[in-house]
């Protein structure tokens, strides 16, 4: 049993199991949506004072930091318990697009040639860092939403408002990968 | 202790997440190139079996642990905001791999660069809620 689940999952296990955990907070009283908590933070720092988007309780909140915090710990545990050490299969004609870039596929969960700590002490790596978590905040809270509140949520509500939001993600994601990415790296 | 709860949702998520390599910047990149079915896959399940699911919460007006009917918020109209922030935040997505709840599932994976990541998208946040108002939505 702990050696399937080492392995990684199947789309279709990973899929139901997002449904699940979407349903778990309609339980819970609450809806399943993470960016939210960008606000949340905000408000907590006291940006309540310059802009009446953060004016409000967050404390009423506090339920979706607990699960961010929560996230964290799913991160740990599974890279360090639930991990059977295999490289991740990436297709080939990914690993061939990106080498051509000029990022080498490291087998790894996310390039350390773009996301290793020492990013963090060079300029190209810290711009890009710090600008790519800025469109994310920036684009999810002005489309009202990311993928988790209207991917998952909104689309398994039939929210037009979501489906166009989509759209929206996948023409930044598109235009990133296509036009820009040529340009940055 | 009623937070825990959340707590155990949130562990449970960081772990389907991690399973499911849907916060791996490589699988975001097969999937903004098409090069594999992993991503719409995992979408595409979670949203069939959302449909049902919230079908059924709604038609038979199931209720919360605390007993109230379920009601699922309608999101705000316009599609203003839906294709300009969309549009960035599919950008950042692009570049970061990560959305927002995966942010964190990578750090806790041990990617501390990540750390700098949630930085901006609190700083992008915060700008939005400053230009909120001069903004087409």
């Amino acid at each position: 049993m702990l050696e399937l689940i080492q392995a990684p999952w199947p789309w279709y296990v990973s899929g139901a199991m997002i449904s699940l955990i979407m349903i778990l907070m309609f339980f819970f009283g609450k809806t399943f949506g993470f960016s939210s908590n960008f606000r949340t933070i905000c408000a907590a720092c006291g940006a309540g004072k310059k802009a009446k988007f953060f004016d409000f309780d967050w404390k009423t909140q506090q339920w979706n930091l607990l699960f961010l915090i929560g996230s964290v710990i799913g991160g740990y545990l599974s890279a360090n318990y639930l991990n059977n050490g295999q490289p991740l299969q990436l297709a080939e004609s990914t690993v061939a697009d990106l080498n051509s870039l000029g990022i080498t596929f490291d087998g790894m969960m996310n390039p350390l040639q773009l996301f290793g700590t020492e990013n963090l002490f060079n300029l190209q790596g810290f711009i890009t860092l710090l600008g790519g978590g800025l469109l994310v905040g920036f684009g999810s809270r002005y489309a009202g939403g990311c993928t988790s509140g209207h991917a998952i949520t909104g689309l398994s509500s039939l929210q037009l408002p979501s489906l166009i939001a989509v759209i929206g993600f996948f023409i930044g994601g598109l235009v990133m990968t296509h036009l820009i990415f040529p340009l940055i790296f | 202790m009623k937070g825990l709860k959340f707590i155990i949702a949130g562990v449970l998520f960081g772990i389907v997440m991690s399973k499911s390599e849907a916060i791996s910047w490589y699988r975001i990149q097969e999937m903004f190139r098409f090069q594999s079915f992993h991503m719409y896959g995992i979408i595409g399940t979670a949203v069939a079996i959302g449909v049902i699911s919230i079908f059924l919460i709604k038609k038979y007006q199931l209720k919360d642990i605390e007993g109230k009917v379920i009601m699922i918020p309608d999101k705000e109209k316009g599609w203003k905001k839906g294709i300009f922030g969309g549009t960035i935040f599919g950008m950042g997505w692009a570049v970061t791999g990560a959305c927002p709840g995966p942010m964190f599932v990578n750090l806790g994976q041990g990617y501390l660069a990540f750390l700098l990541i949630i930085v901006g998208a609190t700083i992008g946040t915060y700008a939005y809620g400053i230009f909120k108002d001069k903004l087409p939505h």
